[in-house]
């Protein structure tokens, strides 16, 4: 299949590993992964945060660098962009585009995916062949549960990990109390919420926790980081990517 | 030339600014601040809406057809307000018809005016209330209160916030965020002649309310109370509650006032199967409230001889006419989407500053009262009041989606508040976005970012608007190489070939392979 990679800017500036371990998995599963050169950003925090008229050139920027007929899937280690191009394109389209833009967007929208989604419904596979010897505890993202509703797909992917020891997190629905501009504009409230997963986390003892999207994954990453907890942070694809030819994860994590 | 004048729509009236209660004196971050350092509030908050959230699923649960209910319930409230002008006319023709007379309150301040004109022309100087939304959105006890008329509160909770002069905390749950102890603190120095040496048994604090209650119901001639549903195919009025003291209040004095919100007008009688079964589930998590009273215009002989209706706007045309916003309308304020707002559940009802806490309340405060762009309102905070989390939208029972409710609101008070150096950072965000050279370019940028963090490549402090995520959290420097550099580059180029080659040779071995191999 050729796959269209979406390295969403926060993951193409902050946090490459997540987005090279999900290339180099679908590589692995022997798929065509390509990355179209002119993407940027899916315009997700503009509507979020308030803002319609604003994004519209980064919406037909999206349409247009993985509208093109040979591109099958568009995949992104990302539950909450996925949700934003599912979801909101549409509304700004509707708002602010052209007859252009709207089918680009209903386009693009038809064939995107959050990694879990297109490994499990797409791609058929729960067994990535992947080997990771950690206890390991998992964070159900809020727009990967509610706006995509993908379920239990990470989780049925984790399990089949070799040698994985796989935690259950109390309370694991709860939001993070990311929310992208509310951690900045509510930052108190957020970080109440904050804590509360943080103390669920490290009662699991799990030595990572993981999530499908990066932002949450700095959110609790950064208040783990803050208190010094023994817990650090990785991305779903970073486990699936783990081998035992190249445990490059691992290592890492054993640091 | 000539023109035809067609006339200007007028505007729908919204809550005048300053009157009832839909707006509170700060922002929600700074009224938050206060309330996340209570640390009894945010104990007695945590407990309560967990064992709330506990019994729902229970309940809820337990109905094979409880999401076909819920498109009902959802499909009923649409059509209601699809044609609520006419439902609302048909509702009055036949309250009138049946012995009972209705008026019509354009906001508030018009309703304040007719329930206390009304009051008056009993002779009263009290009366007794079943707690009301409606009735707490106006403010009319403290009107009433200026014009030396005492309304006493009969409902529990709304006995104990309105003697401890606090305010309601939750829809449901007035005193959520109450304990025993400062119960049984408010009781023993508000309620005269109360027994010294009350305890904080549940029981015996409730007793000690039946008392003082009693006897306020035997002595008070009238009564006003809000409404859960008016039926309009019969003018019939309905509220439900758990303790019996309402239907106390709609049965025992001579007159009875109801006030009403135009949304909650129901089409047919049939309509309360869905919703007698939606609302208690969802907001008590329980499957059946204890009493559900109704009253049909005046019964000759028994109960109330007298009864108004007052069917409040205050807002609810604003809603209706906004495309997008009118499905707030739908809501029955069951409370549900409060109880497992994950930021509700922190700061509770008070940091929201309006009779209407919590994720509804976000959306429909700022509808029914406004964001005043030009005077910096409080309301204009509320929408961003939420890590669009999505929990309310899966609990209400009605389906409203309201984190994309607030989305739509933050847009709208974007549009209205002009040019802010927010904007202008979105603008140029985009601007820089939808360039992939120049964005290739502010990512290299941002990589020198590198060297103004710390030795363990951590910024632990941010300048503003960052510094109160910085309070709590480190932030990662940006790393060396953006991904795409490395896919460009000759290691990523080898690491991708030697990926593919993998799947050429076979792939990695599966679990299943695995265990073969080393057995
Ligand atoms: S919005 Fe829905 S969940 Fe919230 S109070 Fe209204 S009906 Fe209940």
């Amino acid at each position: 299949m050729r796959i269209g990679l979406f390295a969403t800017c926060l993951g193409d500036t902050l946090f490459p590993e997540a987005v090279k371990s999900t290339a180099v998995l679908l590589a692995r599963l022997g798929h065509d992964v390509v990355f179209p050169p002119g993407q940027t950003c899916c315009g997700q925090m503009h509507v979020n945060t308030g803002y319609q008229r604003e994004p519209v050139p980064l919406v037909r920027n999206f349409a247009e660098q993985f509208g093109d007929a040979s591109i099958d899937a568009v995949v992104m280690p990302s539950g909450s962009c996925a949700g934003s191009v599912r979801h909101q394109h549409e509304i700004i389209a509707e708002r602010y585009g052209d007859a252009a833009l709207r089918a680009g967007v209903a386009t693009v929208k038809a064939k995107t995916y959050e990694l879990s989604e297109l490994l499990v419904d797409v791609l058929d596979v729960s067994d990535v062949g992947a080997y990771f010897p950690h206890r390991v505890t998992y964070h159900p993202t809020c727009h990967s549960l509610r706006m995509l509703r993908v379920g239990d797909k990470p989780l049925r992917l984790l399990r089949a990990v070799d040698s994985i020891d796989l935690a259950e997190l109390p309370e694991a629905d709860a939001c993070c109390g990311f929310g992208g501009t509310f951690a900045v504009k509510n930052a108190e409230t957020s970080t109440a919420m904050l804590q509360d997963k943080m103390r669920n986390v490290t009662a699991t003892g799990a030595a990572v926790c993981t999530a499908g999207d990066s932002s949450c994954l700095m959110h609790i990453g950064g208040g783990l980081s803050r208190i010094t907890s023994g817990t650090r942070t990785l991305h779903l694809a970073q486990i699936l990517s783990s081998t035992r030819t190249s445990p490059h994860v691992l290592t890492e994590a054993a640091r | 030339m000539s023109a035809t004048f067609l006339g200007m729509p007028a505007t729908p009236p919204r809550s005048p600014y300053g009157t009832g209660n839909l707006r509170g004196d700060r922002k929600f971050p700074a009224a938050a601040h206060d309330e996340l350092r209570n640390e009894q509030l945010r104990g007695n908050l945590g407990r309560a809406t967990r064992t709330i959230r506990a019994k729902r699923l229970t309940v809820t649960g337990e109905l094979p057809d409880w999401e076909e209910l819920r498109d009902a319930g959802s499909a009923i409230k649409t059509d209601t307000m699809n044609r609520l002008p006419e439902l609302l006319e048909e509702l009055e023709r036949n309250v009138t018809a049946r012995g009972g007379t209705v008026h019509w309150a354009r906001d508030g301040v018009e309703a304040n005016e007719i329930v206390a004109r009304l009051i008056k022309e009993t002779g009263s100087e009290e009366v007794i209330k079943v707690k009301s939304m409606a009735t707490q959105e106006i403010g009319l006890n403290e009107h009433l209160e200026s014009l030396g008329i005492t309304a006493h509160e009969t409902d529990l909770a709304e006995l104990i916030v309105q003697l401890a002069h606090d305010k309601p905390s939750h829809i449901l749950v007035p005193a959520i965020h109450r304990n025993r102890d400062e119960i049984r603190q408010i009781f023993l120095k508000e309620i005269p002649g109360v027994d010294p040496s009350l305890d904080n048994v549940p029981a015996h604090l409730a007793a000690a309310a039946r008392v003082y209650l009693r006897e306020k119901f035997m002595t008070t001639e009238v009564a006003v109370s809000g409404a859960n549903f008016g039926i309009a195919e019969t003018g019939t009025l309905s509220v439900v509650e758990s303790e019996g003291n309402g239907r106390m209040c709609l049965t025992l004095p001579d007159t009875l006032i109801t006030v009403m919100g135009i949304e909650k007008v129901l089409p047919r009688y049939q309509d309360l199967e869905v919703f007698l079964q939606l609302l208690p589930r969802s907001s008590t998590g329980e499957r059946m409230n204890p009493y559900t009273s109704m009253w049909t215009g005046v019964t000759p002989g028994d109960g109330p001889q007298t009864f108004h209706l007052v069917l409040l706007d205050n807002g609810r045309t604003a809603a209706l006419a906004d495309r997008i916003g009118r499905e707030a309308l739908n809501c029955i304020r069951c409370s549900a989407c409060l109880n497992v707002c994950p930021v509700y559940e922190r700061t509770g009802g008070h940091a929201y500053g309006s009779t209407y806490p919590g994720p509804i309340g976000a959306v429909l405060t700022p509808q029914l009262a406004g964001m005043d762009a030009a005077r910096d309102d409080p309301n204009s905070s509320l929408p961003y009041a939420s890590s669009l989390c999505g929990a309310c939208f899966d609990a209400c029972p009605v389906k409203i989606d309201i984190p994309s409710l607030l989305v739509e609101l933050r847009h709208q008070h974007t549009e209205r508040s002009g040019t802010t150096a927010e904007k202008l950072a979105m603008k140029a965000a985009a601007g820089v976005m939808s360039r992939p050279k120049v964005y290739t370019a502010a990512q290299k940028a941002s990589g020198l970012g590198r060297v103004l963090a710390g030795r363990d490549g951590k910024f632990s402090h941010l300048p503003p608007p960052f510094s109160g995520w910085s309070e709590s959290r480190d932030t990662p420097a940006p790393p060396e190489q953006t991904f795409r550099a490395w896919l460009a580059s000759a290691e990523g180029a080898a690491t991708m070939r030697a990926a593919a080659d993998e799947h050429t040779r076979g792939g990695q071995p599966t679990r299943d392979q695995q265990q073969e191999e080393d057995k």
